[in-house]
């Protein structure tokens, strides 16, 4: 892809702790369908990278391919190279473990653990890393709501269980709890897809702020939210490619035809 | 707009009439549905009324010591009718088997459910069904001549000997001394623990319990761990959990309340089950820690006495009477898991309530 190689050669940056990905030549299948043909594209650190295309073109594969998520579905395969900075995590010596645990998730849906209290749930993946005394937790748990942009509101409600925030803040607790493990690359499969418009606004902010950190990888069906808040956008059609570049261009002078008509509402 | 309320046509005026139609069905499904279930509560209230009136002779004449006394005498003349014993053995051997069976069905169902078996996944479910399908007295057979031998010289004493020796809960795991002479004339060729129970003990039929009750709690726990969401276990995945971390995080807390319906179902059935049970529980009436004593449940002595029971005394009123407690011990259990389900249905719902999770419980056995 020339795509891939002019954004190789365009925003080659400092390390400063996120990590960049390469996805190249990734196929993925559900049983007999498949999902993504000859897949390439380049995340890079500290941007935030969007993918967008009509329900089914695979975005949602795509992104769960990036942590080795899309194996846990029955009967689901794939073929091809994904690099975090420089690994494959598809090797066979790789543990999908520590993938998921360095390349952390956000859900479409707000999964909070519902019967563990807010605190517990911002620190759940920290209680799996290792022994960390009750005041370490707490400290941590607060780090990862503040980033969260969730402290204020719950504050007061450390100790209600998940389940009872609201949708919005759910899914702010949710992003928390995958702060906290500190991974070095979020994927966001459709975060604000089902709040409403201020909930929506208050997770674009926070991607906003997170990317200083992280390298972000947003899939996202509202063509907007992908201008507002992406560096980088991928259209994708039928689970393949059709055009990468930086936004601006995407949404102002696509290449391809199809990007034009998907941009301007003309399909999807 | 006219067109979008379904088959009506507009009228003379245009504007189509919001008669309502007559929806025969609807009505006659209603009818149905409500009086089949007001006809299985009264069904129940009917038991309970005809098993009250039976046994009201018994429990006039006895009040409180029926449920209090240790003695159980049907010779008429000297009628001492004391449930305590059938009371005691019931609760002890269902308690055994759910202590017992549990732990094994949670494990199986997530064997079965949660991790990748291969081709071992479906011979082993289906070996576990087919467990539900063997014929209680082939399990009581079974467990008089092949188990309780086993039990006897291996099982028993190995556990007196060594949980037996533990302070507090040996008790359970040690007997009174007896002696049987293995030569004649030699007294001090004794073997040396329990009683001497070649008429069956409280642990052996707990264990055949366990035996019995495990494919239902195995089957109902597989149904409630098949309906946790998928957003959960992906949520922990992604926090890099690992599969045993996955089902402690989001499985398990998820299902709770849907393995307890699942246990209270196997309570239920341990609870009631009669035959296998009064073949190696040893039909014994005394009470005590030891779990290696004989003992006597409800259902076995109501299936041993009733044909011999007659209308002279109130021997057909007690065993009447016992069925009542029995009823009466089983919705008592049922209802308070039922609230405990509540409970933690409650949390675990917030918006998405765990509905699936709740239904094991409604099908709790009397």
């Amino acid at each position: 892809m020339s795509g891939v190689e002019a954004v190789r050669q365009e925003a080659l940056t400092d390390d400063l702790g996120s990590r960049r990905i390469e996805v190249h030549d990734l196929n993925a299948w559900f049983g007999s369908l498949q999902a993504l043909r000859d897949v390439a594209v380049v995340a890079e650190p500290q941007a935030v990278t969007s993918i967008i295309g009509p329900s089914g073109c695979g975005k949602s594969t795509l992104i769960r391919c990036i942590n080795r998520m899309h194996e846990e579905v029955l009967g689901a395969r794939v073929s091809g190279k994904v690099l975090f900075d420089g690994q494959d995590i598809y090797a066979p010596d790789v543990d999908p473990v520590e993938v998921r645990r360095r390349i952390g998730m956000v859900f479409q849906r707000a999964n909070p653990f519902p019967t563990m209290s807010v605190l517990d749930n911002a620190v759940a993946g920290l209680k799996m890393v290792g022994r960390l005394s009750r005041g370490e937790l707490r400290r941590r748990s607060e780090q990862a709501l503040r980033q969260a942009g969730l402290w204020d509101e719950v504050k007061d409600r450390l100790d209600e269980p998940g389940g009872k925030l609201s949708g919005g803040q759910q899914q702010r607790l949710c992003i928390a709890r995958a702060l906290a493990v500190e991974p070095e690359v979020l994927l966001m499969d459709e975060p604000a897809s089902a709040l409403d418009p201020a909930s929506t606004l208050r997770i674009e902010e926070l991607i906003q702020d997170l990317k200083t950190q992280f390298t972000v990888v947003l899939v996202t069906h509202n063509m907007q939210q992908a201008a507002r808040v992406a560096d980088w956008t991928l259209f994708m059609l039928y689970g393949q490619v059709v055009e990468f570049g930086p936004t601006r261009k995407i949404f102002t002078s696509p290449d391809d035809k199809r990007t034009e008509d998907y941009i301007t509402g003309r399909f999807g | 707009m006219g067109t979008r309320l379904g088959n009506l046509r507009p009228n003379a005026r245009g504007t189509p009439p919001l008669r309502r139609r007559s929806r025969l069905g609807d009505r006659l499904f209603k009818g149905l549905s409500v009086s089949m279930a007001a006809g299985l509560i009264a069904l129940l209230a009917l038991l309970l009324v005809v098993l009250s009136v039976g046994g009201y002779r018994a429990l006039s004449k006895f009040g409180l010591h029926f449920l209090t006394g240790r003695n159980w005498n049907p010779v008429f003349g000297r009628e001492d009718f004391g449930a305590l014993p059938f009371i005691f053995g019931t609760l002890v051997t269902s308690a055994i088997a759910i202590v017992l069976a549990v732990p094994v069905a949670v494990g199986l169902a997530l064997l079965l459910n949660e991790m990748q078996l291969g081709w071992l996944r479906n011979p082993l479910a289906v070996f576990v069904d087919l467990l539900a399908a063997i014929p209680s007295v082939v399990y009581g057979l079974w467990g008089l001549f092949i188990m309780k031998p086993v039990f006897d010289h291996t099982v028993e004493p190995f556990l007196t000997n060594t949980i037996g020796q533990v302070p507090a809960i040996g008790a359970l795991f040690r007997g009174a001394k007896y002696c049987v002479e293995t030569q004649v004339g030699n007294p001090r060729a004794c073997v040396k623990f329990g009683y001497n129970s070649n008429g069956g003990d409280l642990f052996t039929a707990g264990v055949i319990l366990a035996v019995m009750i495990l494919p239902i709690v195995t089957a109902v726990t597989r149904e409630v761990v098949a309906v946790v969401p998928r957003d959960l276990r992906e949520g922990a995945l992604a926090l890099g959990a690992t599969r045993y971390e996955t089902i402690r995080m989001a499985v398990l807390p998820y299902a709770k309340s849907g393995i307890v319906g699942a246990t209270m179902l196997g309570l239920g059935r341990a609870l009631g089950e009669t035959i296998a049970v009064s073949m190696v529980v040893g039909n014994g009436l005394g009470i005590g820690p030891s779990l290696f004593r004989p003992g006597y449940t409800i259902p076995a002595v109501i299936a041993s006495e009733f044909r011999e029971a007659t209308s002279v005394g109130v021997h057909r009123s007690a065993l009447l009477a016992l069925a009542l407690v029995l009823v009466v011990v089983s919705l008592v259990l049922a209802a308070l898991s039922r609230m405990r389900v509540r409970r933690t249905a409650r949390l675990v719902g917030g918006p998405t309530p765990a509905g699936a999770a709740e239904i094991p419980a409604l099908e709790v056995t009397g």
